[in-house]
């Protein structure tokens, strides 16, 4: 049995920053990468599964980035995954999530997993698209947005609760293998323990192309995506008015705020 | 082929608030005789047709399908035939749980143009442009869709304002949803327990406590202050997540709108646009966070960049 775990390396922007010189995107230089928030439970859901198995389940981890993606593939293994593939090619750079998701269905058609779960979106760019167009070009079931999930590894069906607007929760049965979005809360991730840091310091990272996986480059970058970005900017912060000086004028301040909603006066 | 194909949302019988702000953005889309087509799938869907009957709408099409609730397959088979049938300029949806689950299946098969989570479209010379955030908000991002005819939009909820109800007469046409094999069956809805009394919608006077408080044990602490000033204690997702208050204090898209709030005090949320969706629309908003980039401070009246734990204990001593 196994599942495949789709990762993605985000990047938060520094305090200050700058835009590449074509104004697309921010200068790398400037950016804090770090596994996405979404993956971190939708790993940790699939270790849960693993250990709750009776029958041995793999647990994947899967990522389209380049050599620096391997930092989150690790942290992937010291949490629990049994495996880490990932995929890069200089073609890639500048995919959209569609490009990515036709990588990611190759490389799911090579592992022939049980299941696939993705985040439901990524902290970064936040398009919640990955994963169900990664199901759209393996053409399985799918699902978005799933906070509780029954499954049993090998079964031909799962039942999730996916988590609608206003909290109202909906449940439904899906056959399997699928491809799921897991949403935040859905579990608490653990932490890796030093022990399983080390050891996943020692774990082989498979590395394909996009030739192992049967893609060339049309399939990806601007040929493969299905938008294209035209310009970055810092848009208006709006109208926030700041309140300046030390924390106890800054409190005052606010208290006059306070006072002056409740009809009360300063 | 030419127009642009709105889809309505629509669950328990109720239409998405969403489907009518759609209507206005393909007022701005659409070019000279080009007509606006409002799509409604469900397994009723002429009970739908008044409601959608709105100035800027040129025709509805009904489709009647077997699912009572969203199911993607369904709506993937449908709405790819319609897609395919009609060749529209442009398809916009909501950016909704509901289109999670289909609107990138739908592009990634069809080859459409797609981007979501757009808060604005326009034309730049006649090619269509949509702008989104990127790097958590922090930035917009212009994106465009070379050498694709038809693009699919997920609009941000609240980014375009609904069209007025009731002002137009379009004509209705039924369109016949080829048969399709659904792998997931729908069950039911569970409406969330309500974990403490708390009506978040009716609280006047919020202090929303957020991820900047770091740890469980500095909960108190605000529940203090929250009680000090009067206010109702309420959280972003990740406070709720971790069961540090319970969910019925959330607000946001998927936990409690701020519907009646006239203060609003954001200590330590850095302002996820799904958080914002529940609380952006209140008049005084105060944002305190220490980390002056942060996203929250672009819905703020005032903002306070500073450290949370020291603003609240001088702000304790005020009262």
């Amino acid at each position: 049995m196994k599942i495949l775990v789709a990762v993605k390396q985000v990047a938060a922007l520094d305090e200050d920053f700058e835009f590449r010189d074509d104004g697309r995107d921010v200068d790398p230089d400037f950016l804090i990468r770090d596994l996405n928030e979404w993956d971190d439970f939708s790993l940790e859901e699939a270790v849960k599964i693993k250990e709750a198995s009776a029958e041995p389940v793999d647990v994947v981890a899967v990522c389209v980035g380049p050599q620096e993606a391997d930092e989150v593939l690790r942290k992937c293994l010291a949490k629990g995954a049994d495996r880490a593939v990932r995929i890069w090619d200089d073609a890639i750079e500048g995919s959209d999530p569609i490009a990515i998701a036709r990588v990611l269905a190759a490389a799911a058609k090579r592992e022939s997993p049980d299941m696939v779960f993705a985040g439901v979106q990524s902290s970064d760019q936040a398009f919640a698209s990955t994963g169900i167009a990664t199901a759209a070009f393996l053409d399985w079931p799918h699902a978005a947005v799933v906070s509780s999930l029954t499954y049993t590894p090998g079964a031909k069906t799962a039942v999730f609760r996916r988590e609608l607007e206003g909290g109202v929760l909906h449940e439904v049965q899906i056959q399997c293998p699928a491809v799921l979005t897991i949403q935040l809360g859905i579990n608490t991730p653990r932490y890796a323990s030093l022990r399983s840091i080390k050891q996943a310091a020692a774990k082989p990272i498979d590395v394909l192309s996009l030739a192992d996986l049967g893609l060339d480059a049309a399939d990806v970058g601007e040929a493969g995506s299905a938008s294209r970005v035209r310009r970055m900017y810092v848009p208006d912060k709006g109208r926030a008015q700041l309140i300046e000086g030390d924390a106890a004028a800054q409190a005052q301040r606010l208290a006059a705020i306070i006072r002056e909603f409740k009809g009360e006066a300063a | 082929m030419s127009g642009v194909l709105v889809i309505a949302e629509q669950r328990r019988g109720e239409l998405r608030p969403q489907s009518l702000e759609l209507v206005t953005a393909a007022q701005v889309l659409r070019r000279g005789g080009d007509e606006v087509s409002l799509a409604i799938l469900a397994a009723a869907p002429d009970d739908f047709v008044a409601a959608l009957s709105v100035a800027g709408v040129d025709e509805i099409v009904t489709i009647k399908v077997a699912a009572t609730e969203f199911d993607p397959d369904t709506f993937e088979a449908a709405l790819g035939a319609l897609i395919s049938e009609r060749k529209p300029d442009v398809v916009l949806v909501p950016h909704s749980v509901d289109s999670f689950g289909y609107a990138a299946a739908l592009a990634a098969t069809l080859k459409l143009g797609f981007a979501t989570d757009v808060f604005e479209v326009r034309r730049v010379d006649g090619e269509l442009v949509a702008t989104r955030g990127g790097y958590g908000q922090k930035v917009a991002v212009e994106v465009d869709f070379p050498g694709r005819s038809t693009v699919l939009l997920a609009l941000r909820g609240n980014a375009f304002k609904a069209v007025e109800n009731g002002a137009g007469a379009p004509r209705v046409t039924v369109f016949e949803a080829p048969s399709s094999a659904s792998r997931s069956a729908a069950r039911e809805f569970i409406e969330l327990p309500a974990g403490d009394d708390v009506d978040m919608t009716g609280a006047e006077f919020i202090l929303t406590i957020g991820r900047g408080i770091g740890e469980e044990a500095k909960v108190a602490q605000f529940r203090e202050l929250a009680d000090a000033i009067g206010a109702t204690l309420g959280c972003s997702r990740p406070i709720a997540d971790a069961g540090w208050l319970p969910k019925s204090r959330q607000v946001g898209q998927s936990g409690k709108t701020a519907s009646a709030c006239k203060l609003y005090i954001a200590m330590g949320v850095s302002g996820a646009i799904q958080h914002l969706a529940g609380m952006k629309h209140v008049s005084t908003i105060v944002a305190v966070n220490s980390d002056a980039g942060a996203s929250i401070f672009s819905v703020a009246k005032y903002g306070i960049v500073g450290d949370i734990f020291e603003v609240a204990e001088e702000l304790r001593k005020c009262f």
